[in-house]
């Protein structure tokens, strides 16, 4: 899977023997000496924190499925006897869910990463693409999980996002009926559901060693944007990115232990401890955190199709990133006009987050006065405008005008300063 | 085809021809396979049998007082049978429906009693916004209809959508006056 030459030599007759049928060592040893490039900080280090997620899900799902109840009378009773009664099952529940919290963090940062330096850009665009699937189907697999408790989020949030389907022209209603496989939420959909929740996780798995494929293909972008020129702009992943990336895990296991420790419900709503109800909608319903900035982006126009269609215009807008963006250069710190819409585009994505958690009706604090002033409604529209000034009108424009500084010659000049004039130059 | 003769290395003529034709029928008949495999499997998802059959229920109407709503679910939704009051009867018929998304009369939201007349006293729909499928709450929204919580659709006595994102009024079920009290939906 690596696109550097394979410095492997088997020592033993067996592994030779292997190596000559199967180079799986090699492949290994091969994966652990991938010349990374030196500069690497710790925004890089989330691409290993999401494999762990994803190990961390799939091992806690399987054991949840063993003792979870996909019908409709027992679902929301199977997982508060798993929280209460199931060996450690109070430990391992709240891993799962808080789990999919630590997840979709990680994800974000990994993204706005690769936003911020560029990482999208030539020859990347196939990995970055990728990406964007892998996390289109984490959204698919978090939807559904979300439904098994079967509490009146659940149930609701159900509803709610299988009506997205009923708003396609014409065969809208059949195509949801087909999804829900009733005239409503009910058991067959908590059925499915609960089979398609087990199925994607491992969709992602293949689509993550491919992305991985992609990324040893190409090598990967750092900090400064500029490809290695030499052996001495690169590390060997092993031990320097290995440690770098194990540092960071354990920090963000401090953090994913907090919360699962102290505060495993913040991340839930509470509504969700009520069992599903066909015949009451609770009176504000809210996605998962992770979801509200679309969310907001839905609300934000008072038309049904519109507003889907809107919404999956903010992630589709992601896959053509690559052509959207004009510049040449890779990473904001060279692009300082761009850094700064960059930063205003990060912070309206934390606006519509807000303004999907709020009822768009409400007054927006500081910014109104009794009723006059703005409210969320007005908000949303204002963040999901920048949001999609952002990609189509100000990342293709700015390539064209801006004035990026100068960019260093080489990583190692970047960090060493311009070492061929000393006749020194200190040893690796 | 082609004007020399190709030999394999058996000694026999090579046929394009016949080997597109061989080529062609293979691949559609894998084509058209694969097509009813899929069918199946496609349509597995759809309404089962007993979701399909799950009948009709009946309901009695004098049990519902004057200003009430009844509530039963019907396929997994609710299906909402308000008692309305004189006033809430004079508004949904005042309207001007010309103003409305989804143009419809009081009277064409109404079934005809075994007499063959309307009764506006009664309105049965299906109590399902039809922006995304929350459950609207009654008496409430700036028509003294419904109101739904989710993204704030008003629907006015007559059960239609006179502002905010939902497209259509809420619909009216299949259903019958089996005498001049008891309705049977479904
Ligand atoms: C991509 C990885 C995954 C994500 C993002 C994810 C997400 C979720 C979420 C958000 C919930 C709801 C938790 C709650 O609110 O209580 C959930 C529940 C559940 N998941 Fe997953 N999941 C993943 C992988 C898996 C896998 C591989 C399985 C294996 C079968 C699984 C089995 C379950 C079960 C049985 C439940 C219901 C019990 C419960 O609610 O805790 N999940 N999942
Ligand atoms: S579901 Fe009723 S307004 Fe959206």
């Amino acid at each position: 899977m690596s696109g550097h030459p394979s410095t492997y030599e088997p020592k033993y007759g067996a592994t030779k023997w292997l190596d000559q049928r199967l180079p799986i060592v090699r492949m290994g040893a091969d994966f652990m000496t991938f010349p990374s490039p030196r500069n690497l900080n710790y925004w890089y280090t989330f691409g290993g924190i999401l494999a762990l997620c994803l190990v961390s899900q799939i091992i806690t799902g399987i054991i949840l499925a063993m003792h979870y109840v996909p019908h409709i009378d027992f679902a929301f009773d199977s997982v508060q006897r798993i929280r209460r009664d199931v060996p450690f099952g109070w430990l391992l529940q709240p891993m799962h869910a808080v789990g999919a919290s630590m997840f979709f963090f990680a994800v974000y940062v990994h993204m706005f990463r690769g936003l911020y330096y560029g990482s999208y850009k030539a020859p990347r665009e196939v990995l970055w693409i990728i990406g964007c699937l892998i996390y289109l189907v984490m959204m698919a697999t978090g939807f559904l999980g979300y439904t098994l408790p079967w509490g009146q989020m659940s149930f609701w949030g159900a509803t709610v996002i299988t009506g997205f389907f009923g708003a396609v022209p014409v065969v809208g209603e059949s195509l949801q009926q087909w999804l829900l496989g009733g005239y409503a939420v009910d058991n067959a959909t908590l059925n499915r559901f609960f089979a398609l929740h087990y199925l994607l996780p491992f969709v992602i798995a293949a689509l993550v060693a491919v992305h991985v494929w992609a990324l040893h293909h190409v090598g990967q972008n750092n900090p400064i944007g500029i490809t290695p020129k030499t052996q001495k702009d690169t590390l060997s992943f092993h031990p320097y990115y290995t440690v770098k990336d194990a540092f960071a895990v354990v920090v963000f296991l401090l953090i994913f232990a907090f919360f699962l420790f102290y505060q495993p419900d913040a991340l839930g709503h509470a509504d969700n401890y009520i069992q599903a109800d066909a015949l009451k909608t609770p009176p504000h319903i809210v996605p998962e955190w992770y979801f509200l900035p679309f969310y907001a982006i839905l609300r934000a126009v008072p038309d049904k199709l519109a507003g889907i269609l809107l919404m999956i215009g903010a992630i589709a807008v992601l896959f053509v990133l690559p052509w959207l963006d004009t510049s040449k250069v890779r990473s904001m710190r060279f692009r300082p006009v761009a850094r700064g819409f960059f930063w205003i585009f990060l912070f309206f994505c934390f606006i519509l987050g807000w303004c999907g958690a709020e009822t768009p009706d409400n007054m927006v604090p500081f910014m109104s006065v009794g009723d006059k002033g703005l409210n969320f409604t007005w908000l949303s529209r204002i963040a999901t405008i920048y949001y999609f000034a952002y990609f189509v009108v100000i990342l293709p424009i700015l390539g064209l005008v801006e004035n990026p500084k100068d960019r260093p010659e080489s990583i190692t000049k970047a960090i060493l300063g311009d070492t061929s004039h000393s006749a020194a130059a200190p040893a690796e | 085809m082609s004007e020399t003769q190709v030999i394999d290395a058996h000694g026999e003529v090579i046929d394009d021809d016949k080997r597109d034709f061989i080529f062609i029928a293979t691949g559609a008949a894998a084509a058209a396979g694969a097509a009813l495999l899929a069918w199946p499997l496609v349509a597995q998802m759809g309404k089962a049998a007993d979701t399909l059959a799950a009948g009709s229920v009946e309901i009695d109407l004098s049990k519902v007082a004057e200003g009430q709503q009844l509530k039963i679910l019907w396929r997994g939704a609710p299906v909402f049978v308000r008692h309305r009051t004189a006033k809430e009867i004079a508004e949904a018929e005042g309207v001007d429906i010309s103003d409305c998304p989804d143009p419809q009369t009081d009277d064409e939201r109404l079934r005809p009693t075994p007499e063959g007349k309307l009764d506006p006293r009664f309105l049965v729909m299906i109590g399902v916004c039809t922006h995304f499928g929350c459950i609207p709450v009654g008496e409430s929204g700036d028509f003294d209809g419904w109101y739904c919580p989710c993204h704030g659709s008003h629907y006015d006595t007559s059960g239609r959508i006179r502002k905010g994102p939902a497209p259509k009024n809420m619909a009216i079920p299949d259903y019958v006056y089996i005498s001049d009290t008891v309705i049977k939906v479904g």
